[in-house]
């Protein structure tokens, strides 16, 4: 294992761990977009450059939409409910 | 439940699951020893008998269509089952709401341009480059997306309208399909490649993989941008009338 390689697997490891211990679902998707990137940055120092363009276009694309539209809308309604 | 019956009960489940980890990661082969022959054999076979030098996309595409059908399949009925599901809340009424900083709007708009050219690219030379259906299309998609950041909801709804953007990703993936029953016709398998393999290393290569390739973009994208419409009329929907 070139040190590169070391180093990435303990940065994602890292920001796992950072995703996981936020408490606020805003800023916990916004630490897991660059948990996302992270994985990409390891993909690619593992020389799979079309998983990393998969992860790439999902954790930056697709999930962020879905989730940040989500965590609005539950916002929005958590006065009313209570 | 008390509190110390479910941490008993958790620390022994905990336990159990550091040992199953402990023993599968022991019997794992040494780091960078790949010795299983699939992934040999395509690397060695696939560039001769395809003529395409992107292997991951000529797998996806033709050495396991079948797979990617499947998956195909898969993205379509999460979509169709989200688009059920939020019918409940849905609603016609355009909302006004719309980027009015004007450095936002040029960049954004000039995104928008990059991003989808980037997209195309991404899918045109997904067999010969990394890249390919899958990727360009959620980045097409992300095109999309960013014409709601940078304008305005009425725009984005006007770019995608929805029965569209819902036949584009039948055809999608109903071309994939009858893609599978062409190579079944000709070749006498489903999925067969079927077109003449082309020049190593061009845009004419791998036979059906392009078409293929074109076909789950084309699913992919409209699929993102159905998901997005969506998720954005729930999103802009008042509270009250979303729950009466």
């Amino acid at each position: 294992m070139i040190p590169l390689q070391v180093v990435s697997l303990v940065l994602v490891a890292a920001a796992a761990l950072a995703v996981v211990l936020h408490r606020d679902p805003l800023r916990q998707s916004l630490v897991n977009g660059l948990y996302g990137l992270l994985l990409v940055v390891l993909f690619m120092v593992f020389q799979a450059p079309d998983v990393a363009l998969s992860m790439l276009v999902v954790g930056s694309i697709a999930y962020p939409l879905v989730l940040m539209l989500a965590i609005s809308r539950v916002r929005d309604r958590t006065p009313d409910d209570e | 439940m008390n509190r110390s019956l479910r941490l008993g009960i958790f620390a022994v489940s905990a336990a159990g699951l550091a040992a199953l980890l402990f023993w599968s990661l022991v019997g794992l082969p040494d780091f960078g020893h790949y010795h299983w022959p699939y992934g040999k054999l395509l690397n060695a076979v696939a560039v001769n008998e395809r003529h395409t030098t992107n292997v991951v996309g000529v797998t996806v595409f033709d050495y396991r269509g079948f797979d990617t059908l499947g998956e195909e399949f898969i993205l379509f009925t999460a979509v169709i089952g989200v688009s059920l599901l939020l019918r409940k809340g849905r609603e016609d009424r355009i909302p006004l709401d719309s980027a009015r900083d004007d450095a936002l709007r040029l960049l954004g708009l000039l995104a928008v341009a990059l991003v989808f050219v980037l997209g195309l690219w991404v899918v045109a030379f997904g067999y010969v480059t990394p890249g390919g259906g899958f990727q360009g299309g959620v980045v097409i998609a992300g095109a999309f997306a960013l014409v709601y950041l940078a304008a305005s909801y009425r725009d984005f709804h006007e770019l995608t309208p929805h029965s569209a953007v819902e036949m584009a990703e039948a055809f999608g993936v109903g071309a994939f399909t009858i893609l599978g029953f062409v190579g079944l016709a000709y070749e006498g398998a489903y999925l067969q490649n079927f077109l003449g393999i082309g020049d190593t290393g061009t845009l004419y290569a791998g036979g059906s993989v392009p078409l293929l390739n074109w076909a789950t973009a084309i699913a992919v994208a409209a699929a993102l941008a159905v998901l997005f419409s969506e998720f954005m009329k729930v999103y802009v929907l008042p509270t009250r009338e979303w729950r009466s």
